[in-house]
């Protein structure tokens, strides 16, 4: 890995001048970028942790849904959302192994963008708002295919707020070795209809399956998606699977995770 | 080269660190506590398990500066003090719980934030935790029987070695 100057600044406001050094780099948890940079695909000359934020931690139920600081490691989600939101909980209590959740966090992924991340889908099928330094984004402008996302240079997530469904589930079909999704489903159901966003599936990154959600939105059981068909076109074909097996696996997986939303 | 300070296994430690350095590099060639070892160097194997704060962390995936100010415990943190075998070491051995012994830092290391979350894991918690600890000679059988043994529970009627 290429050497380069860390700084691990106390506030957000400190974290926004530090990273508009010249090829500066935000560090959330690092277990993806640390990885990334022993193998040279990322140099950054400044690293800018941002695990030192205090107002960057924390899991806390407000008026307008569940806000989760940016910098708050998948364990403490997994532990400290359960009795407010278990769905997201649980998604949180299945990312990679516990050493890896108990360092990377909720901000890490969503600015990651990894196309079989698991977090994309929570915020995506949750419809939740990704707040930054500058401003509040809503997931469906968020995500803008494959590790791209609304992010500007030097913008940082200091948090997501998620508003809370009557029932959701997130079902994953793990890749065994990285425990990455092969494919993972989030379905949530709200009072004004469902949401039901797919990742680890498209070639484009996480997206929302929009049959899946008018079938449900007018019958919230299983059987409401058996009878559609989930185009292979722009699915992820690799040796772990084929573009029409993760078409295959979207409807199940929807099902299993209706059946499951509570 | 800038000044890290930390506590390892209850000692103030410092030393001069490049900010690539990782943790594991620190404690193996700065401190000469060479008991993490580095297996894949990717977080994938879970050799090189620290706890760091009381959490169990994969030291190789942790850059030392920012482990700063941080209480870091090792394996060498893990035996007694007279020098014998801690509970958790002292059941890999006699269960068996270790072939090639690579692999047995990180897991010795990870069993002990399992059990310090949950002293009476059950068999699947225990296979559950050890997801991320890869080790290839021993089938993990006794390994999770020396969990279970540490944690205080019968073993003797989990499946035979």
């Amino acid at each position: 890995m290429h050497n380069f100057d860390f700084v691990k600044p106390s506030s957000i406001a400190e974290a926004v001048k530090a990273l508009s050094n010249e090829g500066a780099q935000a560090l959330s948890g690092g277990q993806t970028l640390t990885p990334t940079m022993k193998q040279r695909l990322a140099a950054p000359s400044v690293l800018v942790s941002l695990t030192g934020i205090a107002e960057m931690k924390g899991v806390c139920l407000g008026d307008d849904g569940l806000s989760i600081g940016a910098a708050t490691p998948h364990a403490v989600v997994a532990a400290e959302a359960a009795k407010h939101y278990p769905a997201l909980a649980a998604l949180a209590g299945g990312i990679g192994d516990p050493a890896v959740r108990n360092r990377g966090t909720i901000g890490g992924s969503l600015a990651n963008n990894d196309p079989a991340a698991c977090y994309p889908a929570a915020v995506l099928g949750s419809g939740a708002t990704v707040v930054t330094n500058k401003r509040k984004i809503a997931a469906d402008d968020y995500f803008q295919g494959m590790f791209t996302t609304a992010l500007e240079e030097g913008e940082i997530i200091t948090g997501v707020t998620f508003p809370v469904p009557e029932k959701a589930a997130y079902v994953k079909f793990n890749q065994p070795a990285s425990r990455f999704a092969l494919t993972g489903v989030f379905v949530a159901k709200f009072k004004g209809g469902v949401r039901v966003a797919v990742t680890g599936a498209s070639n484009n990154g996480v997206f929302r399956w929009s049959e899946g959600e008018s079938a449900l939105s007018s019958n919230f059981s299983g059987a409401a998606v058996a009878g559609l068909k989930v185009d292979a076109a722009e699915m992820i074909g690799d040796l772990h699977g084929t573009p029409e097996y993760r078409a295959h696996l979207v409807k199940v997986l929807t099902k299993r995770a209706v059946d499951a939303a509570r | 080269m800038t000044k890290v300070t930390m506590t390892v296994n209850g000692k103030a430690v410092s030393g001069e660190v490049e900010g690539r350095t990782l943790l594991s590099a620190f404690l193996r060639e700065g401190l000469g506590m060479t008991g993490t070892h580095i297996g894949c160097d990717t977080s994938q194997c879970g050799a090189c398990v620290v706890h760091v704060d009381g959490k169990a962390v994969k030291s190789c995936t942790m850059f030392a500066l920012d482990a700063a100010g941080s209480s870091v415990k090792t394996i060498e943190g893990m035996a007694n003090a007279d020098g014998s075998l801690g509970v958790i070491q002292q059941a890999f051995q006699d269960h068996h719980g270790l072939q090639c012994g690579f692999c047995t830092p990180g897991m010795v290391m990870s069993s002990a934030a399992l059990l310090a979350e949950n002293p009476k894991p059950t068999e699947a918690e225990v296979r559950h935790y050890l997801e991320g600890n890869i080790c290839r000679c021993t089938g993990y059988h006794n390994i999770v029987k020396a969990v279970l043994a540490a944690s205080g529970q019968d073993v003797s009627s989990v499946a035979a070695e």
